[in-house]
């Protein structure tokens, strides 16, 4: 599968809830009686995953949000792909 | 606080708390499955929590960090709360699952649980073919309703499961009950074999499958995993063989009060749903804080850890992958709830899975089978 264009706008899959676990200190995807804990990059990242956003516009939200972090272009577009392949978000 | 509980605070400091919190809402089911997880003795057992019991117990529970919260039975749909729980629930922040029968659900049912947040619905099914179906599950009318509220289901956008018990009456029919799946949309299909512990002991000579047929499901289920992949379905196929053809046992819920945690209807907290026939006193929610039953009751920590393990666990080099097995599995079959878990080829009582085993290739076709239900439970709670 190929990366994701800067274009596409990608959403949750339906099957997923994403949100804060207090008592694992981490973001989670909850779906039927299981939980994928996240570390912190992939949560920022799928914290502005809205089926609003495209990836231009997730891309400079988090570099604002995360300025001395430079450049994260292709690192958030690795990541979108990964969550695609593993049926996490889909893209329009 | 209770007064022991900084002693087994302070030597368990690392307990991690109950992930998963299983909320047995009632024991009355209109079905009869004769591999029901319920006692053999339900019918014996005292009156259900209330609303506002329960819900305290699931607001513990969450502050504790349960993120998961299945609401069960018996059929709890039966509970005319449920829609009440389940918004509950949902404001505390639980992924909500509805395990059910499909029994006494209908659309504006569904469409009220999805206004109250419900996450995710799963229906069982006993067969993919109707007089199988029915006969197991004791209603002329179950498959119907079952097909028909699994559209319903997917119509109304939820994510859903569904979930085919399997043994020796219905595995031959794999492929049928995957094709089904497929047709009805399902995200998830648990194939998942019976496990052996209370009604389903009870009627292990009917049920238990061959060898031969467990293998050729596994194979024929691989198969289909395989073209549903290539077409690009994502359905997922998960198959759950019966723990009597391995050599070494299951590690029994992932570890004895590690994530799992049941209440029953009467609020009896067990660490998993076949506990309650071990004779361990399970603390009841109605006597104790969830905190204390998690962290400091007896019957939450007898299994933790392996200083309770016997030989041949206890000088075992693979004791970690297991922990023993099965504690109720032990009990059953060892007569001794601290022994091996005899599905253990190191088990001194290996020999009963392996004659279970052997009965299987020679049981008759109308072997009698004892129905999960009232009449027949009350015989169980007589002794």
């Amino acid at each position: 599968m190929s990366k994701p264009e800067l274009e596409q706008t990608p959403s949750l899959n339906a099957m997923f809830r994403f949100q804060w676990e207090e008592a694992q200190n981490c973001h989670v995807l909850l779906y039927p009686e299981g939980m994928i804990k996240l570390n912190d990059s992939a949560g920022a990242i799928l914290a502005e995953v809205d089926g609003e956003q495209d990836c231009a516009a997730i891309i400079r939200s988090l570099e604002a949000r995360f300025p001395e972090a430079g450049e994260l272009g292709p690192d958030v577009l690795e990541f979108l792909e990964v969550a695609r392949e593993q049926n996490w978000i889909r893209f329009n | 606080m209770n007064k022991t509980g900084s002693a087994s605070t302070d030597a368990m400091p690392s307990q991690s708390p109950p992930l998963w919190l299983l909320a047995e809402l009632t024991y009355k089911c209109p079905l009869q499955c004769p591999y029901c997880s319920n006692p053999l003795d339900f019918a014996d057992h005292g009156e259900e929590l209330t609303t506002d019991q329960w819900i305290d117990v699931f607001r513990q529970a969450r502050k504790m960090g349960a993120a998961q919260l299945g609401f069960s039975g018996g059929e709890p749909l039966v509970r005319r709360d449920l829609e009440q729980l389940v918004a509950e629930a949902r404001k505390l922040g639980y992924y909500t699952n509805l395990i059910t029968s499909g029994i006494g659900l209908n659309a504006d049912r569904i469409a009220a649980f999805r206004e109250a947040g419900l996450d995710h619905i799963q229906i069982s099914f006993q067969a993919s073919d109707e007089t199988v179906n029915n006969m197991l599950a004791g209603s002329s009318k179950a498959f119907e309703q079952k097909l028909k509220m699994a559209r319903e289901v997917k119509a109304q956008g939820y994510p859903m499961v569904l979930n085919f018990v399997t043994h020796r009456h219905n595995i031959d029919r794999i492929d049928r009950i995957i094709e089904l799946c497929v047709e009805l949309e399902a995200d998830y299909v648990e194939l998942a074999t019976c496990q052996y512990y209370g009604w389903a002991h009870e009627n292990r000579e009917a049920l238990l499958p061959t060898k031969g047929q467990l293998e050729r499901a596994e194979r024929i289920t691989n198969e289909y995993r395989e073209k549903l992949a290539k077409e690009g379905n994502p359905i997922k196929l998960i198959f759950v063989t019966p723990d009597y053809y391995e050599e070494r046992p299951k590690k029994c819920m992932n570890g004895w009060g590690e994530i799992f945690l049941t209440v029953t209807p009467d609020g009896t907290a067990l660490p998993c749903h076949s506990a309650r026939m071990l004779p361990i006193e399970f603390p009841n929610v109605k006597d104790n804080s969830l905190q204390h039953i998690w962290h400091d009751s007896f019957g939450f920590n007898h299994f933790r850890g392996d200083d309770w393990m016997q030989e041949p666990c206890r000088s075992c080099d693979e004791k970690e992958n297991d922990l023993g097995g099965c504690r109720c599995q032990a009990y059953l079959l060892a007569g001794d709830m601290n022994a091996a878990d005899p599905v253990c080829s190191k088990s001194p009582h290996h020999q009963k899975i392996l004659d279970a085993r052997e009965a299987a290739e020679h049981v008759a076709d109308d072997t009698p089978i004892t129905f999960r239900n009232e009449r027949n439970s009350r015989v169980f709670a007589r002794g």
